[in-house]
């Protein structure tokens, strides 16, 4: 860490945004230095103002956007007010960005190499001969095999991935002092986003270039960053080397986001109790396999393999966890568990009875039995229905109850999620993420069920929160004897609820068996390498 | 953008607070989505327009003392005065009475046509979408060859068919229609099918119907009634059309296309003839348009 | 590729065949008796013929023939672009269509281009203004596009721009400029419909995420709007053009009578008023299959301006 005088020096910063007559503070009296060479984390939640903090640094607030108080300053040039030909100059020269969603960050319908020049010949001033050589020569450095080819195609003919690679030769393009990486974490699996953030501070650290990180993940924070910020509604809270705030936090937030963060919480699983000798399963899936059929390409396969002899087996009272990353066919799973797919080959099994060739009507009277918690809670409850509407509607459809006994049904489980009775009056638009997430689970559990399904019921919140449901979940659990099937690509998540624990990699069964057994000892490569790139793991095993 | 997740700290019910929730109607939301509204002056302008056409085309005695048909050949083609506020046209007859009274029959003629194109356009995309399938491809099909007749011209065709007046040229206007309506009827229906609280209600045991009734269509209708208002200005302005080319109700009937078309041989001489009974169409339309896309960007 | 273009053709001809058919339909099969009004469009009163005489006339006009054949031989000629004879000009209609076409084709493209001017550079004006005020005020113009009645705009123009400041002439067909006036009527809808769809598409486009790349390149405003804004925002440009063929024949009709033009348009008009039904069949017919080989060549031009089109991904 250098001591003259650093790239960036943020002084009592302010900025606020103007809303329909209303003005609202983003960004309270913040200050902090980044050095030239560093690696600094920004961490916070949805709200915290980390990102109005890092459009603050490149110039590119929104016009209902202002700097109402403080000082910005970029290699010692204050730019707090300046003009916009100034700021544009820093842009690209000085600061680059790597943006948030590779899937939307390029333009589509641009070759990779015409984007990757118009960065290069930005930087220079104008066109220059060697400029197809630099765009072969960036694509290299940033670890794309056939530059070649890669420079002629367009951004949908590539993955998640390689997408986030082109960014990131973007931003070097220009020889910039300081990169922003905004949330490089979000979007891609978690093996795939390890080996692009490890290529990118090894790119940072040979070029002596500054790094920023804003993110909302704790672990990748302290893995990576030399110094951590925590911010928490626009105000910095508190900043220091990452084992120094991981081992003794000052401040209370600080502190409870530790606490919450699955990777670094206590949080171990529940108690673990045997189910009596011959109890049968509750759900079973017995050499299960799924072909997709593939829309006709000439050249390619025909039909996809989502899943291949798949064994499952789910006792009252137990957790499964179905770990993947994405196209590893745990989606596929849930949904031939809840009927809703059938597979190609095998059985299933739900209490004893075998379900495979059920019809929808033949299937109904199960559904009693076992209930789904969906991904994403903002698409999970109609928009017109109220809280009340949308719990007790399995009742309804079921006709298990009317008027006063609705009533009631309704204020116990919304008790039972730890929600205020007068909720129940409210539209899903007035409600947070997690609180959506609450109103889920209490309809999942009006109609008493015996095994609750959940597809990622905890990706789309805010780490606080997760942690809260993950709570509640487990509370649930040890109270009423529901039996989870959990799907997720966190194995932090997971860690948590799971007694049993399977992981899936590309439609194959790569490991299975008890939770504790899988995570203290992993048998698959696959299942080391899943386990080393969750973040934080690095400190956490070091502490 | 604070979540309130960080204020609320998890609070466990009290007994007593049982008895404060009940349920809140479904009249009073709409209530309360509903006065915002007013409070926008361009809206309630459009509203003030639209509801004075209605009037005209219910009660067009309130809104004018002259006979519409009474001809004064000494007054012809006075231009707009204080007595005869849109002036006269050739055979002495009160222009403005003559816009007030043909209200009535051109709204009555689009009102049939968005009719026609709503039974026939919202049964065939609720279908299509809901069904899918063959019955989806079929239905698609048979949409694409409806579009590739120009609206006017297959109007044109059906009125040679059955005859001219007020209702053939409704009929051959709200045909027109049904096509455009049912391609977003349909894809309205599509989107929410997938969403997944369509999925969960089914994995509660609701039935399709219930699906239907109290999911899919309730949140589907947003854009179908903003096509619905824009389309009700479409048919006004075809049906004027239609009857402005002579296809209309016969003189001395006071349709505003059979006004339009009428001025048009003093166009030089008196402007007003045929110039401000469209104006008040234009006044008409837009309000409509106004409305509809209020209702959008509130629906957004 | 040659497979999906033999689809797209197939798919095409069933559009038209069925566009026919429908007109077909409805021409000689909705009316309670065809024979009397095609009588009467020949100016002939059916009561004043004897048994006999309908029997020749039924012949004459093919109306002996069942549903079927009738149709067939319709079909059969339109294929080969004979449409028969009109009953109240008596020549053949093909004939009358041939004459007739360049005049209109004149219009509708003179509209075509004005349309996209004014369209496209609303459009494009409404973008590149930064003051709010006149933005939304830009932003409402096209709505009025859509609630002026075509031939009323015609009327209005003709009153100011040839009776009272006499810059064009009225009506005729002789020069160029008498094609202005209609022009810039029959283009105010489409440019309307252009003009709208563009804002919006301007506005959806200015807030993906890979304009914030652009733009941390170092990029200007004007330089990220001209190379990443505004091509990907014009891209539906192409099909709405395709879409838009049906309201430009449409209005076609309206402008040509109004400004007294000897058009296809006004001989629709004058058709329908006599009710000379295989004039109106074949001109509904023609104008349906120009449709249709628009929209067609739309389709098979999309894949070379939108890459996602051409180079389709591997499934993932």
């Amino acid at each position: 860490m250098s001591t003259d005088s650093p790239l960036i020096r943020v002084q009592h910063l302010a900025v606020s945004y103007r809303f329909d007559g209303q003005v609202n503070p983003a960004v309270r009296d913040v200050s902090f230095v980044v050095g030239k060479g560093e690696t600094v984390a920004i961490v916070g939640e949805s709200g915290s103002g980390k990102s109005t903090l890092a459009n603050a640094i490149l110039g590119l607030l929104p016009d209902n956007a202002e700097v109402t108080g403080g000082q910005l300053q970029v290699d010692g040039q204050d730019v707090t007010h300046a003009a916009e030909r100034v700021k544009r100059r820093l842009r690209g020269a000085t600061i680059g960005l790597v943006p948030q969603d590779p899937m939307v960050g390029l333009n589509p319908t641009l070759r990779i190499g015409r984007q990757i020049a118009e960065a290069l010949i930005q930087a220079h001033g104008g066109r220059y001969p060697a400029v197809d050589a630099d765009v072969l020569g960036l694509l290299q450095q940033v670890g794309l095999d056939k530059p070649l080819l890669r420079a002629r195609q367009y951004p949908h003919e590539l993955s998640g991935g390689m997408r986030q690679r082109i960014l990131i030769a973007i931003a070097l393009a220009g020889n910039p002092r300081l990169i922003i990486a905004d949330e490089p974490t979000s979007a891609l699996d978690v093996t795939v986003q390890r080996k692009i953030l490890d290529h990118l501070q090894q790119l940072v650290a040979e070029r002596g270039i500054s790094l920023l990180i804003i993110t909302h993940d704790l672990g990748v924070a302290a893995d990576r960053a030399d110094r951590v910020l925590v911010m928490n509604k626009g105000e910095l809270v508190e900043q220091g080397p990452p084992q120094r705030i991981l081992v003794a936090p000052d401040h209370p937030y600080t502190r409870a986001l530790i606490a919450a963060a699955p990777a670094f919480g206590q949080h171990s699983p529940p108690p673990f109790h045997t189910p009596a000798q011959g109890t049968p399963a509750l759900l079973r899936l017995d050499g299960i396999g799924k072909r997709f059929a593939l829309p006709y390409v000439k050249g390619e396969d025909s039909s996809v393999v989502a899943l291949h002899d798949l064994n499952v087996s789910v006792y009252p009272g137990q957790t499964l966890a179905i770990v993947g990353e994405s196209g590893s066919g745990k989606s596929t799973a849930l949904r031939i568990a809840l009927g809703l797919e059938k597979p190609s080959q095998g059985r299933v099994h739900f209490a004893g009875q075998d379900v495979t060739d059920l019809g929808w009507r033949a299937f109904r009277p199960l559904r009693r039995r076992l209930q789904l918690v969906q991904q994403n809670p903002f698409a999970a409850l109609d928009p017109r229905f109220s809280v009340f509407d949308s719990i007790v509607e399995p009742l309804v459809s079921f006709g298990l109850a009317k008027g006063r006994e609705l009533e009631q049904a309704a204020r116990r489980l919304i008790d039972r999620v730890h929600l205020p009775q007068a909720y129940l009056d409210r539209l899903p638009r007035e409600l947070s993420g997690g609180q959506r997430q609450r109103v889920a689970i209490a309809r999942a559990l009006a109609l008493q069920p015996e095994l609750l399904l959940l597809d990622e019921p905890v990706s789309a919140l805010d780490v606080s929160v997760q942690a809260q449901i993950l709570d509640l979940l487990a509370e649930l659990q040890s109270e009423l004897g529901i039996a989870y099937v959990l799907v997720s690509h966190d194995l932090a998540v997971v860690a948590s609820l799971a007694h049993q624990v399977l992981v899936l990699r590309q439609g194959i069964t790569v490991e299975q068996g008890p939770a504790q057994s899988l995570f203290k000892q992993p048998q698959a490569v696959y299942t080391r390498e899943l386990l080393d790139a969750v973040p934080g793991r690095r400190q956490t095993a070091a502490a | 953008m604070t979540s309130p997740e960080n204020v609320v700290a998890r609070p466990r019910s009290v007994p007593g607070a049982a008895a404060t929730w009940k349920r809140r109607g479904r009249l009073e939301r709409t209530l309360s989505a509903v006065r915002p509204l007013l409070q926008r002056p361009g809206f309630v302008l459009a509203v003030a327009v639209i509801g004075f056409a209605l009037l005209a085309a219910m009660a067009p005695g309130a809104l004018s003392h002259f006979d519409p048909y009474a001809t004064s050949p000494i007054d012809k083609l006075t231009a707009p005065n204080l007595i005869h506020w849109f002036g006269t046209d050739e055979l002495g007859r009160d222009l403005y009475t003559r816009v007030v009274y043909g209200a009535g029959l051109s709204v009555q003629a689009a009102l049939l046509a968005v009719g026609i194109a709503l039974i026939g356009g919202l049964s065939l995309g609720i279908l299509s979408g809901f069904a899918g399938g063959r019955v989806d491809a079929v239905i698609m099909r048979l949409i694409d060859v409806m579009l590739a007749l120009p609206g006017l011209l297959l109007a044109l065709a059906i009125v040679t068919a059955i005859g001219f007046g007020t209702v053939p040229v409704a009929i051959a206007v709200g045909v027109g229609i049904v096509p455009g309506f049912a391609r977003t009827t349909r894809a309205e229906v599509l989107r929410v099918k997938t969403l997944p609280y369509v999925e969960a209600a089914r994995l509660g045991g609701a039935s399709w119907l219930r699906t239907l009734v109290r999911h899919i269509l309730p949140n589907a209708w947003g854009p179908v009634a903003v096509l619905a208002t824009l389309d009700f200005g479409a048919a006004i302005l075809a049906t004027a059309g239609l009857s402005f080319l002579g296809f209309g109700a016969a003189p001395p009937a006071a349709e505003w296309g059979t006004l339009m078309s009428n001025g048009r041989h003093f166009l030089m001489t008196a402007p007003w003839v045929s110039l401000l009974p469209g104006l008040f169409v234009v006044a008409v339309v837009f309000s409509l348009n106004h409305i509809a896309r209020t209702l959008e960007e509130q629906h957004r | 590729m040659s497979r999906y273009l033999l689809g797209r053709v197939a798919q095409a001809l069933l559009v038209l065949w069925g566009a026919y058919s429908v007109t077909y339909f409805i021409l000689y099969l909705l009316p309670g008796d065809t024979l009397s009004i095609m009588l009467s469009a020949s100016g002939v009163e059916i009561d004043a013929l004897s048994p006999a005489d309908i029997a020749k006339a039924k012949a004459y006009y093919g109306l002996d023939q069942g549903i079927v054949q009738q149709y067939l031989s319709l079909l059969g000629g339109a294929i080969q672009g004979d449409f028969g004879f009109s009953l109240t000009l008596n020549r053949p209609v093909s004939e009358l269509l041939v004459e007739r076409l360049p005049q209109t084709l004149q219009l509708a493209g003179l509209a075509i281009v004005l349309s996209l001017i004014g369209g496209v550079g609303l459009a494009y004006l409404t973008a590149y203004v930064r003051w709010q005020p006149l933005k939304v005020a830009l932003a409402r113009v096209p709505a009025l596009g859509f609630s002026v009645p075509v031939f009323w705009m015609g009327l209005l123009l003709i009153q100011v721009f040839a009776f009272s400041l006499g810059w064009f002439p009225a009506t005729g067909n002789q020069n160029f400029s008498a094609l202005i006036l209609p022009a810039t009527t029959l283009a105010i809808p489409s440019a309307a419909v252009y003009a709208q769809v563009l804002q919006r598409g301007f506005q959806g486009v200015w807030k993906e995420p890979y304009i914030v790349t652009a733009y941390a390149k170092g990029l200007s405003r004007g330089q990220v709007q001209r190379r990443h804004a505004f091509k990907n925002a014009t891209l539906p440009l192409l099909t709405l053009i395709g879409l838009q063929v049906g309201n430009t024949v449409s209005g076609a009709v309206l402008v040509e009578t109004i400004f007294a033009r000897a058009g296809v348009g006004r001989l629709a008009q004058e058709a329908v008023l006599r009710q000379d039904i295989p004039v109106v069949l074949a001109i509904v017919a023609v104008s349906a299959a120009a449709f249709v080989v628009v929209n067609l060549l739309v389709d098979l031009l999309y894949p070379a301006l939108d890459p996602r089109i051409a180079h389709t991904p591997k499934v993932s």
